[in-house]
């Protein structure tokens, strides 16, 4: 068995990162996968808090670097998947704590005994940023349909290019289908035609995934989730399924699928 | 001190700096190196570093050994070159790239040599151009692909972009006011030409390739046709 180190980045801060490494991690366990979440957002940790563990941390990824605990330590099991852990950043360090050959080695000292290593990025394409992509095999850029999320994509596609990374895939995070419609939100369109990388995701507005990130259990556990069943798609194309986008208009409101059908708009 | 600097050659790349090795014994080059950067701390922190280490065959822990003096040194080690097979697989193992070509795009600049430039000569990129890359260039740019907003392109002479132009531009920079931009979709961010004027207006995708031109100190823009060249 070796992992697949999986990075999820964006350039802007705010569109759904941890949430969405939360959620990948979740589905991507409860199918069976032996997974690892890495916290790379150091000074700034928080996706302990959406994953609900945060009174569960001893250690943090800073104690294995520089040798307080062993790696095996600093790995917190999650409460209901049995084969989810979570390595979390240290609160109380900066990023220059951790170098970029350190978390490769980190991640290779991970990779024989699990499925997925998946890395949260911090926001920014500095010192934090090349960490976290540095070890990855695969990145995946998060992105929501506006202009200045997708204008920091566009950069952090173009730094992985020149890194001569595996080409990344794109989840656009947040699209309301009814702005679209409205012409009041960038559609999932414009966002590829303009990155012009592969699609691996949309996952759909859904206040839901503020309610349980708040409540520490990621949205992917929720099986009447709009989202958290976006969530569980990428998962699967992660594992190299096909499965088709869902369609986005189901979420739409009644009263746009009562115009539709009677045809006006 | 000469001694253990002759040992090694530091060479400037585009955006990094390439070391290259000589045939001495490995614990010696890596002193010698290490020596070097303490001497010159400020040249070489925040630097991103080659090694070029010709036939010689590293062991992985001595090639994590060198890369940990380095980051303690703030210095990022991210390529290894070599000859030997066996080394190149210890390097893509740890992480790093064993080769050099491609420099990274926000750094990327082009220049040729002045005398060598005549009317004709053009940088041709064959790639989308994404936010946060700048190219400069002392004649025409010739871009096959997108240059998405936030990528700025400077010319001396004319821009020609085969795909959609929606970052900023600046052509005939330095006063050449027979300069043109042309694209397949002319919406830029921001476009000069020549040493003064600049389109201001926002531009709608309008569908058809267009030229931007300078007439009489103001910008034209049509649609681009044969028989309409500036």
């Amino acid at each position: 068995m070796a992992a697949q180190v999986i990075t999820v980045s964006s350039g802007k801060g705010g569109v759904g990162k941890t949430t969405t490494v939360a959620n990948i991690a979740v589905a991507l366990a409860a199918t069976g996968s032996k997974v690892v979440c890495l916290d790379g957002d150091i000074g700034l940790r928080n996706l302990d808090v959406i994953m609900g563990l945060e009174n569960r941390i001893v250690y943090d990824i800073v104690d294995v670097i520089e040798g307080r605990c062993k790696l095996r330590q600093a790995m917190i099991r999650d409460k209901h998947l049995p084969e989810l852990y979570l390595i979390p950043a240290a609160q109380t360090r900066d990023k220059n704590a951790v170098s970029p050959s350190d978390m490769v080695r980190v991640c290779n000292d991970l990779r024989p005994d699990l499925d997925y290593v998946l890395i949260d990025s911090p926001a920014g394409i500095e010192r934090g940023f090349r960490n976290a992509i540095a070890p990855a095999d695969r990145v995946l850029v998060v992105t929501n349909p506006e202009v200045s999320a997708v204008r920091d994509a566009d950069r952090v596609v173009g730094i992985l290019e020149a890194e001569e990374k595996r080409a990344p895939a794109l989840i656009i995070n947040r699209l309301n289908p009814a702005l679209v419609k409205q012409h009041d939100m960038l559609s999932a369109e414009d966002v590829l035609d303009l990155l012009g990388v592969p699609l691996i995701g949309i996952v759909p507005e859904d206040e839901t995934v503020i309610v349980s990130s708040n409540r520490g259990t990621p949205v992917a556990q929720d099986l009447k989730s709009r989202a958290g069943q976006a969530f569980r798609n990428i998962a699967r194309r992660l594992k190299g399924e096909e499965v088709p986008f869902m369609d986005m208009d189901k979420q739409a409101g009644i009263w746009d699928r009562l115009q539709k059908i009677t045809g006006r708009r | 001190m000469n001694d253990l600097t002759s040992l090694i050659q530091i060479k400037g790349l585009r955006d990094s700096l390439l070391v290259s090795l000589s045939d001495a014994p490995w614990e010696e080059q890596s002193a010698a190196l290490l020596a070097q950067i303490d001497e010159q701390p400020t040249f070489f922190q925040g630097a991103r570093l080659a090694l070029d280490v010709g036939s010689q065959v590293l062991k992985v822990n001595e090639m994590v050994e060198l890369r940990d003096r380095l980051s303690e040194r703030r210095v990022s080690l991210w390529a290894v070159v070599s000859e030997s097979p066996t080394t190149e697989k210890t390097a893509q193992l740890l992480g790093l790239a064993t080769r050099i070509s491609k420099p990274r795009p926000e750094e990327q600049q082009h220049s040729i040599e002045p005398q060598n430039l005549t009317d004709e000569t053009a940088l041709f990129l064959n790639k989308t151009l994404r936010s946060g890359t700048r190219v400069e260039f002392a004649g025409h740019i010739v871009v096959i692909g997108d240059v998405n907003p936030g990528a700025e392109l400077d010319a001396e002479g004319s821009v020609v972009v085969w795909g959609r132009l929606r970052g900023s531009v600046a052509a005939g920079t330095k006063g050449n006011e027979n300069a043109v931009v042309c694209a397949l979709d002319l919406s830029p961010m921001r476009l000069q030409l020549g040493e003064h004027a600049f389109l201001v207006a926002e531009r709608k995708e309008s569908g058809k390739p267009e030229m931007a031109s300078l007439r009489n100190g103001t910008i034209i823009v049509e649609s681009w046709q044969t028989g309409s060249t500036g």
